[in-house]
């Protein structure tokens, strides 16, 4: 047993990446299902022991078949992968509990098995890029993890989702090629593909022009999946016609390992000093995010779909937490470390909700949506109470990601990036509130009869949900972690 | 920079050179073109000036391909890492090539087309047609009240 | 019971008889839910009351959940002003349920479960404020306030009322995310701690403009304080069914802005502070250019809330005014007027309900001799109106007292005629509604059937304006609770 211990960093990777293939062995939907989500709960269990390993500080490194760096591939698990790893592996067990809501219906009967063998590696790919500590790995990975979620976009209701997972994949597929030149560009100059090795030796290099081109390539691939403003286009889109349920997986967790990436690379490899003080990027990471924050939610307004609101206000959602990095501040940092974690609660309580709309509605068009109040009574209370997170209210996680964020802000006496992060969350209550008016105050058009959504999405949203209002109340321990975590890449680097 | 300086800079680097060309072709081809399968072979030139890239690289001058001889000292390799990593991107970039093209295919199963403006114009019909039930729904509804 | 038991169970007992109000309301008649709600308050407002005494004598009785994150921990500590608000609150809530009753069942409001949970979680979250203990619990239970409340102003579910709401919430939401949670956190960032402290945190710590900026985002930050332009909310709140114009948008709900404006004027920048370097200046012009226009306005309008809406505008900003001012006895007419004004507008809108419930009006000018037919509601008026005009022997006189005096104290004659002046449009505005009531004849061919209303409205009236009436000649209780305080002699 206390072999298996040792090799839990692999298993963490492994354990999700041979259960795909084994999908298709089982084939019945409802075994398959079960099977899935225990691998998922098996995987949540392994990043909760590896984060439990790493809390006091100390950093695990796995190395692949015995091989040293920099001969082997090796896995690295500090305070900030831990938790990344943490957030994505449960955010994934809550989901895939609740199966493959309306998108059975774009699945021919007996085919499901399909559809979870590709959730499975697409949770592999999110785990791997996290996980390791090769950066060409990390490209490998995220090809894992995109490749199987452009299949999963695919199989939305309207036909509209094929183009949407067609454009993702080509705006995917550039920005991951982005990455591999950046990455190509860094070897050439370090002659080392591990990140420990890279890092200490980008240090003495990166005078070059070519380390500076390698920065703009990584940045802008990394910001390509981030969906970082102006490159978020392939999101809304993406979002809002995949199915619910993929929705809810993707907006919780791939956004937030691009996030993660972008902080390793930005902050472990290049280097804080050679980033923000000789590069400046935080110059046009700023203003960009402020950007993403009122383009974002100012669209959510005017939006007629509930998913595709959701997706607009996960664009504003993402310019808090590149926000927080772009302050180059230990606390800034943290504030993004930690809403990463909040926002990925949140809005995939609030896909989650959607999906429940889609089962019993069929469709999220808001003007469906009349009445839903007194017709889905549970599901729109969890509506209301991640809505309150998004907008921020205390007592909500929302209301944590915004006191670190704006903490941060203060602390680097930039009182007008305050007011302007309180300004577009006032327009956060905006949208919330009109999804809140239609389910509560308008009639709904005929009688359609008092049913709840089935207690399979019922019970993954309300986890969700009411985690959503739990850390918001008592917040230590995601706000411990992300400090720490902070701490950790700021004082001791990667 | 003298003609002189730039054409020796050319000719020592003209693998960057090809990389930057195939690069920015194959990019242009995937934002300009509106036919799909199209934008897919822009997609590819773009992946395939990365792997040249790569390679490239990897290439030392004089170097051999990286076999171990027995009694055979002094041998100058070329260095085997970029391109065994090339091998795993054609596999990503022969997978997503597939993807990309089944995805073609659906769509030109729902829509009966793969250029991307008769697609667009289809939805924003759909939109159009969406809309006008939605608004005569309402007047009938006005008109019952 | 001990202190600390009696703070918790003031804190559970709202939540307690909200839970119980659904679960009664469904299974068991209107008759045991309404004894439910009356039962709880009446525990409620005694378990408030065992406060006084250890208060009074010094003590400060607390509750301190374990912190989770730097600055962010949540507790109470019950201190004279909080305590003054929490009886006021929790007092009037036994009043209003009672009325309630009568009014809801009068007008066969629907949804009135709902209703009476969503009262009982708004006195829950008052009652939150006004035993805050740091800036982070009071701002959690001001939010709280704020939605538990939308259901109530929404109430009546037309497109009017969802148009009001909207305009409710976007105020209040609004101001308080932009200014209020901006001002904590700025406080935050320099302050070594957010906990109430007598004589304020801020010292030392900030000043010049930034002071002044941070005063003015406190003051803004508070959109239930209802200063202008911030105060459309108010108005708009109206659509509410009365009961909870009465309570919450005369005395709960308003009152928490203002006595968190007290509150930040006292624990966080200390009058003291405030006082030096004219911290407060443009916060002082602020509340008397509120004080006036909603006063001018209230005279034009004819509609009955609407007019008394605009009262308390004018009102509210007294409040603010005598924080403002920053000195001791200006503070403690703020603190008194608190109780004050509560106990006079709550009848007042009382009034308003009750002639809407029995001869469905609305207006100002259809009030024409509905005096003599109900001449116990009127009476009423009659009072709880020279309290808020501020004539002895009635409540209003002392808290005007005191505020024109504090006026004087900071030097600021401007600021007593402002109070002076808005005295005299009070009588503009409320007197013609007393004049038509009892001396104007009854409209040819008006209904004969128009009586006075039934006794579970009545008694409520009665009890406000008597009160109004007794708490002038023992407003010395109220003053002695304050004192310390404000720094003034016990």
């Amino acid at each position: 047993m206390s072999h298996l211990y040792e090799h839990l960093p692999a298993l963490q990777v492994l354990v999700p990446l041979m259960a795909a293939p084994l999908c298709f062995l089982l084939r019945k939907e409802a075994l398959v299902g079960a099977f899935t989500v225990a691998v998922s709960f098996v995987c949540l269990g392994i990043s909760a022991s590896l984060l439990g390993q790493v809390l006091d500080g100390h950093v695990i490194v796995y190395e692949f078949g015995g091989w040293p760096r920099p001969f082997g591939i090796e896995y690295r698990i500090d305070l900030l992968n831990a938790f990344v790893l943490l957030t994505v592996s449960a955010l994934a067990a809550v989901v895939f509990v609740a199966g493959p809501g309306q998108a059975r219906r774009a699945i021919p009967p007996g085919r499901e098995y399909l559809f979870y063998s590709a959730a499975l590696l697409c949770l592999t790919g999110l785990l791997g890029v996290t996980i390791t500590g090769d950066v060409f790995n990390v490209f490998v990975f995220m090809e894992i993890s995109s490749l199987s979620s452009y299949i999963l976009i695919s199989l939305g209701r309207e036909r509209r989702a094929l183009m949407a997972a067609y454009s993702y994949l080509i705006m995917g597929t550039i920005g991951a090629t982005f990455l591999l030149i950046g990455i190509g560009l860094m070897y050439q100059m370090t002659g080392t593909l591990n990140m420990v090795d890279m890092a200490e030796r980008l240090q003495h290099v990166n005078h070059t022009r070519t380390v500076l081109v390698a920065l703009a390539f990584v940045v802008v691939g990394i910001s390509t999946k981030l969906a970082v403003f102006p490159l978020h286009q392939w999101l809304p889109n993406a979002y809002s016609f995949a199915p619910p349920i993929v929705s809810a997986f993707l907006a919780s967790t791939a956004t937030k390992v691009a996030y993660y990436l972008l902080i390793r690379f930005c902050l472990g490899l290049f280097g804080l000093v050679f980033v923000f003080e000789t590069v400046g990027i935080d110059t046009l990471l700023m203003p960009l995010s402020v950007l993403a924050m009122f383009v974002g939610s100012i669209a959510a307004i005017y939006q007629t779909d509930f998913k595709r609101l959701l997706a607009y206000s996960s664009i504003a959602q993402i310019g808090y937490m590149t926000l927080g990095l772009s302050l180059a501040t230990e606390a800034g940092v943290a504030a993004g470390i930690v809403h990463l974690f909040n926002h990925a609660l949140m809005k995939g309580a609030l896909f989650l909700v959607a999906a429940c709309v889609t089962w019993r509605v069929g469709g999220t068009k808001i003007g469906a949506m009349k009445g839903l109040g007194q017709r889905m009574p549970w599901t729109m209370a969890a509506l209301v109470a991640s809505g309150l997170a998004i907008i921020g209210v205390p007592g909500t996680v929302g209301f944590v990601s915004k006191w670190a964020l704006v903490s941060a802000a203060l602390e680097k006496d930039a009182l007008g990036l305050a007011f302007l992060i309180m300004a577009s969350s006032v327009l956060a209550v905006v949208y919330v509130w009109r999804l809140v008016e239609v389910a509560y105050f308008a009639t709904p058009e005929g009688e359609i009869e008092k049913k709840d959504a089935p207690l399979r999405l019922l019970i993954p949203t309300w986890i969700l949900a009411g985690a959503s209002i739990w850390f918001g109340l008592f917040s230590s321990f995601p706000m411990r972690v992300s400090e720490l975590a902070a701490a950790q890449i700021f004082r001791v680097g990667l | 920079m003298t003609i002189e300086r730039l054409v020796d800079h050319l000719a020592t680097h003209w693998n960057y050179l090809a990389v930057i060309v195939l690069m920015m072709s194959g990019l242009y081809i995937a934002i300009s073109r509106g036919n799909l399968v199209k934008k897919i072979m822009g997609m590819n030139v773009f992946q395939a000036s990365v792997i040249l890239m790569y390679v490239s690289m990897g290439k030392i001058h004089g170097g051999t391909a990286p076999i171990l001889v027995e009694g055979v000292p002094d041998v100058v390799y070329t260095n085997p890492v970029p391109h065994v990593l090339m091998l795993t991107a054609i596999v990503v970039g022969v997978a997503s090539t597939a993807l990309g093209l089944a995805l073609v295919v659906r769509t030109k199963e729902a829509y009966g087309t793969v250029e991307e403006d008769e697609i667009v114009a289809l939805d924003r019909a759909d939109d159009e047609r969406e809309m006008a039930t939605e608004r005569a729904e309402r007047r009938a509804a006005g008109a019952g009240a | 019971m001990d202190a600390q038991t009696a703070l918790v169970a003031s804190l559970c007992l709202p939540v307690v008889g909200a839970i119980g109000v659904q679960a009664l309301g469904r299974t068991a008649g209107e008759n045991v839910r309404d004894a439910w709600t009356v039962l709880v308050g009446l525990a409620t407002f005694g378990c408030v009351t065992q406060l006084v005494g250890p208060v009074m004598s010094g003590a400060r009785p607390s509750l301190w959940l374990p912190h989770q994150m730097a600055g962010l921990g949540l507790g109470f500590e019950v201190e004279p002003l909080g305590l003054l608000f929490g009886l006021v609150a929790s007092g009037l809530w036994i009043l209003t349920s009672l009325y309630g009753f009568g009014y809801m069942r009068g007008h066969h409001e629907k949804n009135q479960t709902r209703f009476f949970t969503c009262f009982a979680l708004a006195i829950a979250a008052a009652l939150g404020i006004a035993f805050a203990g740091d800036l982070v619990t009071l701002f959690l239970f001001y939010e709280i306030l704020t939605f538990s409340t939308f259901p109530l102003v929404t109430h009546a579910g037309t497109e009017a009322a969802v148009r009001a709401g909207r305009v409710y919430l976007g105020i209040l939401v609004s101001t308080s995310v932009l200014f209020l949670l901006l001002a904590i956190l700025w406080t935050a960032s320099i302050s070594p701690t957010l906990r109430f402290t007598p004589g304020g945190i801020l010292d030392g710590h900030i000043d010049g403009d930034a002071a002044r900026l941070l005063f003015l985002l406190f003051a803004y930050g508070v959109g239930k304080a209802a200063l202008m332009p911030f105060h459309r909310w108010l108005p708009a709140a109206m659509v509410a069914p009365t009961p909870v114009s009465a309570l919450l948008h005369a005395v709960a709900v308003v009152k928490a802005g203002v006595f968190t404006v007290l509150k930040v004027a006292l624990y966080v920048f200390g009058i003291d502070f405030l006082a030096q370097g004219e911290v407060s200046t443009a916060v002082v012009w602020i509340a008397a250019i509120t004080i006036l226009a909603a006063s001018i306005r209230a005279l034009y309008l004819d509609n009955f809330k609407a007019r008394l809406a605009y009262s308390t505008i004018s009102q509210l900003s007294y409040i603010v005014l005598g924080a403002a001012l920053a000195t001791s006895a200006a503070a403690m007419g703020a603190g008194l007027h608190i109780l004050m004004h509560a106990l006079g507008k709550i009848t007042l809108f009382f009034v308003a309900g009750a002639v809407y419930v029995v001869a469905h009006k609305t207006e100002v000018s259809q009030l024409d001799g509905l005096g003599r037919r109900m001449p116990f509601t009127f009476g009423a008026f009659c009072v709880a109106s020279f309290s808020i005009i501020g004539l002895p022997p009635l409540g209003g006189a002392w808290s005007k007292w005191y505020l024109v005096s504090g006026a004087f104290d900071a030097g600021q004659t401007l600021m007593a005629l402002v109070f002076m002046a808005s005295s005299l449009l009070s009588i503009g505005y409320l007197m013609p509604i007393v004049v038509r009531a009892f001396f104007r004849p009854l409209p040819a061919g008006e209904e004969e059937g128009v009586r006075e209303i039934p006794m579970l409205m009545l008694l409520p009236i009665c009890a406000t304006a008597l009160g109004c009436l007794l708490i002038f000649f023992y407003a010395d209780a109220a003053y002695r609770l304050l004192a310390p305080v404000v720094g003034l002699a016990g």
